[in-house]
């Protein structure tokens, strides 16, 4: 008895958890690269969805249908970028109002283009025996650890990512030593944009496809960046890791609606201990190790 | 090897330079001194490219550079070493020396072995936060990062500022070997005496954004030609 529950509180964990860490990472690196708050994240997830169940109704087979939504969401980050979204950098309030306004105008667009709702995609993969829940879910869990491991990878280890992270701390001084910055800022809110197409991609079998899709995700990403702290991958995977325990045991002992109220509430009390987050906190402690020694 | 011709420079509407005009041949060590506030900065940074110039042109190995942005100039191969050695402070020391692999892009050979070779302090603290080395290390390290891409220039920004007196003639001794072993050209701009001295095998003097003197071997062995030119 105590064995199952456990296996419902482990499963329940490992599903908040993919889900928080997909619905972020397109955010966190947005904003822990560029200082760009972007408020229409959601509509990037939503243009991935639609463009992956759209995708799927013409024919494709799913995990293409899916990159297709991947594929297309960055370019459509990339246009954005391009148009708009360079004039605002270093502009932390204006780029919250722009990038807001831009997911209002998507919102109706989106309504007008495709009415209130898109094809369903069914969810592959059928259900697991003991737990009660589709395995689906133990795909996406192992999708976010892929995406969380290949981020490291990708900002730890290669050239793109030293230069990426130069560029974050002294752009002036990385240009000097010959990186084109703007192509910088413009790959990195590329590869951002692709991975919130991307949740909205992997999400579109499990969730119904609204023009309001988008704000499905909202509250999750939002608070981790924030209770996560300006540091992508470590932010992400522990505001992740802590709101989603958070969330499943109060999930398994009361119900979706409370792990919801337990989690915003844990997020409220830890961002008043952390103001900087868990990574600021980090740092800190970092640094006063430091000076003692 | 550079050759600067009737340069006017602005920070938006306050004229800064006027009529700059400065040459550097391939394989000499120049030096451009002045007092606090001058504009050496300034000129530097028009060099590298991280100020637009209002007037005037800049040629770099025989090609005009004047309107490329700096990665473009650095990527061709001049290495930049900022005042106040602005390293990566988050990066380690050895991916500091990675940012410095696109300089000079076109000449594929790095020089690791050589930078590590003059200052032994940055392979034996590769993995360490480039921000919690010592100012002379920093220092050196700034100097290592635009080295290891073999630049045609090292364009140096102040690099005895904040820097120990007994390091200075280090880095003095130091970039002379570059100059010699790597046939480095060297441009800096200074007000520290003895670097002016040490370093410099001609020397131009700044005052108020502009050229006022050009001092050969000869005069720059005389302490009272130079000082004129420095606060002391
Ligand atoms: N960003 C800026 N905006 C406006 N004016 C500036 C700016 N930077 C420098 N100045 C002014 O330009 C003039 C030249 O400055 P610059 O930094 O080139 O001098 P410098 O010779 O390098 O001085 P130092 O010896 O202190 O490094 C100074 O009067 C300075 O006040
Ligand atoms: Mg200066």
């Amino acid at each position: 008895m105590a064995g199952i529950e456990l296996l419902n509180f482990g499963f329940e964990f490992v599903e908040v958890f993919a889900f928080i860490v997909l619905a972020t990472v397109g955010l966190a690196v947005i904003f822990g690269m560029m200082g760009i708050i972007n408020l229409a994240h959601g509509e990037f997830i939503l243009v991935g969805a639609y463009a992956t169940t759209f995708a799927f109704a013409a024919g494709l087979p799913l995990p293409l249908a899916m990159l297709t939504g991947v594929v297309i969401t960055a370019v459509f980050g990339l246009v954005l970028e391009r148009f708009i979204i360079r004039h605002l950098y270093g502009r932390l309030l204006d780029s919250m109002v722009v990038t807001w306004g831009i997911s209002l105008v998507m919102i109706q667009l989106v309504r007008i283009a495709f009415g209130n709702s898109a094809p369903g995609v069914g969810i592959p993969f059928g259900q697991l025996p003991v737990v009660d829940g589709p395995v689906y879910y133990l795909v996406l869990a192992t999708i976010a650890v892929g995406v969380l491991g290949g981020l490291y990878a990708l900002f730890a280890w290669t050239d793109f990512g030293v230069r990426a992270r130069a560029t974050m701390q002294d752009e002036e001084t990385a240009r000097s030593m010959g990186v084109d910055t703007d192509r910088m800022y413009m790959a990195t809110f590329g590869i951002g944009s692709g991975l919130a197409g991307f949740a909205g991609a992997l999400y579109a079998p499990v969730m119904t496809i609204t023009p309001e899709y988008g704000t499905g995700f909202l509250v999750e990403a939002f608070v981790a960046v924030v209770v996560g702290g300006s540091s992508v991958i470590v932010g992400t995977i522990l505001a992740s890791g802590f709101l989603g325990s958070v969330n499943a045991a109060f999930t398994n002992l009361a119900g979706t609606f409370m792990g919801q109220v337990a989690m915003l509430v844990a997020a409220i009390v830890a961002i008043r201990l952390m103001p900087d987050g868990i990574t600021g906190l980090l740092a800190d402690w970092r640094e006063n190790r430091g000076e003692s020694r | 090897m550079l050759e600067i011709t009737n340069l006017h420079t602005s920070y938006g509407k306050t004229p800064i330079l006027r009529d700059v005009d400065v040459r550097v041949d391939e394989g000499e060590i120049v030096g451009i001194m002045g007092k606090n506030g001058v504009g050496k900065t300034t000129l530097v940074k028009a060099v590298i490219g991280l100020l637009e110039a209002d007037e005037g042109t800049i040629r770099f190995d025989g090609d005009e550079v004047t309107d490329d942005p700096a990665d473009s100039r650095a990527r061709r191969g001049i290495g930049y070493i900022p005042q106040g050695r602005d390293v990566f402070p988050e990066l380690t020391v050895e991916e500091n020396l990675r940012m410095g692999e696109t300089i000079n892009e076109s000449n594929g050979d790095l020089q690791y072995e050589a930078v590590y070779d003059y200052f032994p302090v940055l392979e034996e603290r590769r993995e360490q936060d480039a921000g919690t080395m010592s100012g002379g290390q920093q220092q050196m390290l700034a100097i290592g990062r635009a080295l290891i891409g073999n630049p045609d220039l090292l364009l140096l920004d102040e690099p005895s500022e904040g820097v120990q007196p007994s390091i200075v003639q280090d880095v003095t001794r130091d970039l002379e070997r570059v100059n010699e072993e790597l046939g480095t050209t060297i441009l800096f701009v200074e007000q520290n005496l003895h670097v002016v001295q040490n370093l410099a095998e001609r020397c131009y003097a700044i005052d108020k954004g502009t050229i006022v003197d050009e001092l050969g071997s000869d005069r720059l062995e005389s302490r009272e030609a130079v000082t004129e030119y420095l606060a002391v």
